[in-house]
């Protein structure tokens, strides 16, 4: 590793800290975020001559601190955040009062709209370059400052509380910091998409899952975006098209982390955990469909949302035949919310394809390929369309 | 912290009237919790009046500035410690089933 990767590590899991820790006090998202980013520079400019410290977190803080106290008494006024910032203890907090925790809850309050929730989390938590984050969402990077400057704006003015909710309201909010990190993770994972957003997402969620190992949803997740992740260097060919999971070279995934997601698997029951399973079994050399259609049911009867209902016609089509995951399908699609959704026509094609009707399933291929949202996910529809045409 | 809470209708209420919170509760536990600092109904916008001052000249108008569907029909303000306590007064207001409830906090200082 070299030295700037070395700081770049010890870094970034330091950054959120200092981030959380700065607001808390101060309740000044700015003062926070340009206090951390000033330290991140001091430690560029100064660890690879001097080398790492042995505390990189309480290292950044104090300087962070240091930063911030010099901005607050500049102004001379903010009394008590001056004080309670010179004597701001630099060891690690338990993780019960862990300010990051507290940051992650206020940047996904559903009280913000979910685009607003998930810069926050980029910007403030992962502390990923306002540029970035505007790229990654195709908006120019002034549009995505005044949307974080509006949310940082609606927290102040609104009242959003800084603190992780307790009792029912955990329970009522929980689900909206996992969509935000799920969200996060499924840009980053999706063709296209910016992998370092399902790395932050990853990170993000695993740190969650330490400060909350209570919650099984939260293990859920975890297990789901590493058995996920860990697939990330085998789901494209040498030309960047998708494979399927049948396709991937499985000594290519990455089975330290699907190791990990499998330990992390808590038992069935809330949505991220059915999915999880659902996951675990795609790792097994051969796949349990049956068992895979019966947690699709279960996920169904948890989420009964459209794309749920057609994975499960996908699985039956495995587990029973592919006539049965037709009929599925042309139930899901009866609501009208699936229409002209790649997903559903590439699963239709791929169903008609093994049901045996090749010309239908062809023309399938190509109309999903046309309704694809990224040119490797096309390249990748069309593959399987010329297969079936020089297989008859 | 201060709330304003707009009470408004809604064109999609809740159907399921069985679920409904009764108003007199939710007035007479939020007064008593001292959440509430006051609070009334509107009359309906057809009896409203919009004033305005051009060129020194008032001119009056009958009716609501804006002809919407979904109408104030009623306000609360409220004290609380965060939006989160807001939040919990407002869902259980019966108008939060029937209408939608806006939270507006005061500018503060």
């Amino acid at each position: 590793m070299s030295v700037r990767a070395a700081i770049e590590e010890a870094t970034r899991d330091s950054y959120a800290r200092v981030v959380a820790t700065l607001i808390r006090i101060t309740g000044d998202w700015d003062l926070a975020e340009d206090c951390a980013q000033d330290a991140l520079a001091v430690a560029l400019e100064k660890w690879p001559a001097a080398g790492v410290p042995e505390n990189p977190g309480a290292w950044l803080l104090t300087v962070a601190r240091n930063r911030a106290l010099d901005v607050l008494r500049r102004a001379s006024l903010e009394r008590r955040k001056v004080a309670e910032l010179a004597h701001l203890p630099l060891d690690p907090p338990s993780p019960a009062h862990d300010d990051r925790l507290r940051l992650i809850f206020t940047c996904c309050h559903p009280a913000l709209s979910l685009p607003a929730r998930v810069a926050l989390t980029l910007r403030t938590i992962a502390g990923l370059p306002t540029a970035a984050i505007a790229r990654a969402f195709l908006v120019t990077e002034p549009t995505m400052t005044r949307r974080l400057t509006r949310a940082k704006t609606k927290i102040a003015q609104a009242g959003i509380a800084y603190r992780v909710p307790s009792g029912a309201a955990l329970t009522e909010r929980l689900p909206s910091v996992l969509g935000v990190l799920y969200l996060l993770f499924n840009h980053g994972y999706g063709a296209g998409g910016e992998t370092s957003f399902a790395d932050e997402a990853v990170r993000l969620t695993r740190l969650l899952a330490r400060l909350m190992p209570e919650q099984s949803e939260v293990a859920g997740l975890l297990a789901l975006c590493l058995i996920q992740h860990s697939r990330r260097h085998a789901r494209r060919d040498d030309s960047g098209a998708l494979l399927t999971l049948a396709e991937q070279d499985r000594s290519r995934w990455d089975h330290a982390m699907i190791a990990e997601g499998l330990a992390a698997l808590p038992d069935p029951g809330g949505p991220y955990a059915l999915q999880a399973r659902i996951a675990a079994c795609h790792t097994r050399e051969t796949t349990d469909w049956p068992q895979i259609a019966a947690l699709y049911d279960r996920l169904a009867a948890v989420v009964p949302s459209p794309v749920v209902q057609l994975n499960r016609a996908v699985a039956y089509g495995y587990a029973q035949s592919p006539a049965t995951g037709l009929t599925m399908l042309a139930e899901a699609r009866v609501a009208g919310a699936l229409d002209g959704y790649p997903y559903a026509l590439a699963a239709e094609a791929d169903l008609t394809a093994r049901a045996g009707h090749t010309p239908a399933a062809v023309a399938l291929f190509e109309q999903a390929a046309a309704a694809a949202h990224s040119p490797a996910e096309a390249q990748a529809l069309l593959r399987r369309a010329t297969e079936l045409t020089s297989d008859t | 912290m201060q709330y304003m809470m707009f009470v408004c209708t809604d064109t999609e209420p809740e159907t399921d009237e069985s679920q409904i919170p009764d108003i007199f509760q939710w007035v007479a536990d939020n007064d008593e919790a001292g959440r509430r600092v006051s609070g009334n109904e509107l009359v309906p916008p057809s009896s409203a009046t919009t004033v305005r001052v051009r060129g020194g000249e008032l001119l009056l108008s009958d009716g609501p500035f804006a002809e919407t569907k979904e109408v104030i029909v009623g306000f609360d303000l409220l004290e609380c410690a965060d939006l989160d306590e807001a939040i919990e007064v407002a869902r259980t207001h019966p108008m939060a089933y029937s209408g939608r409830i806006e939270l507006r906090p005061f500018h503060q200082e």
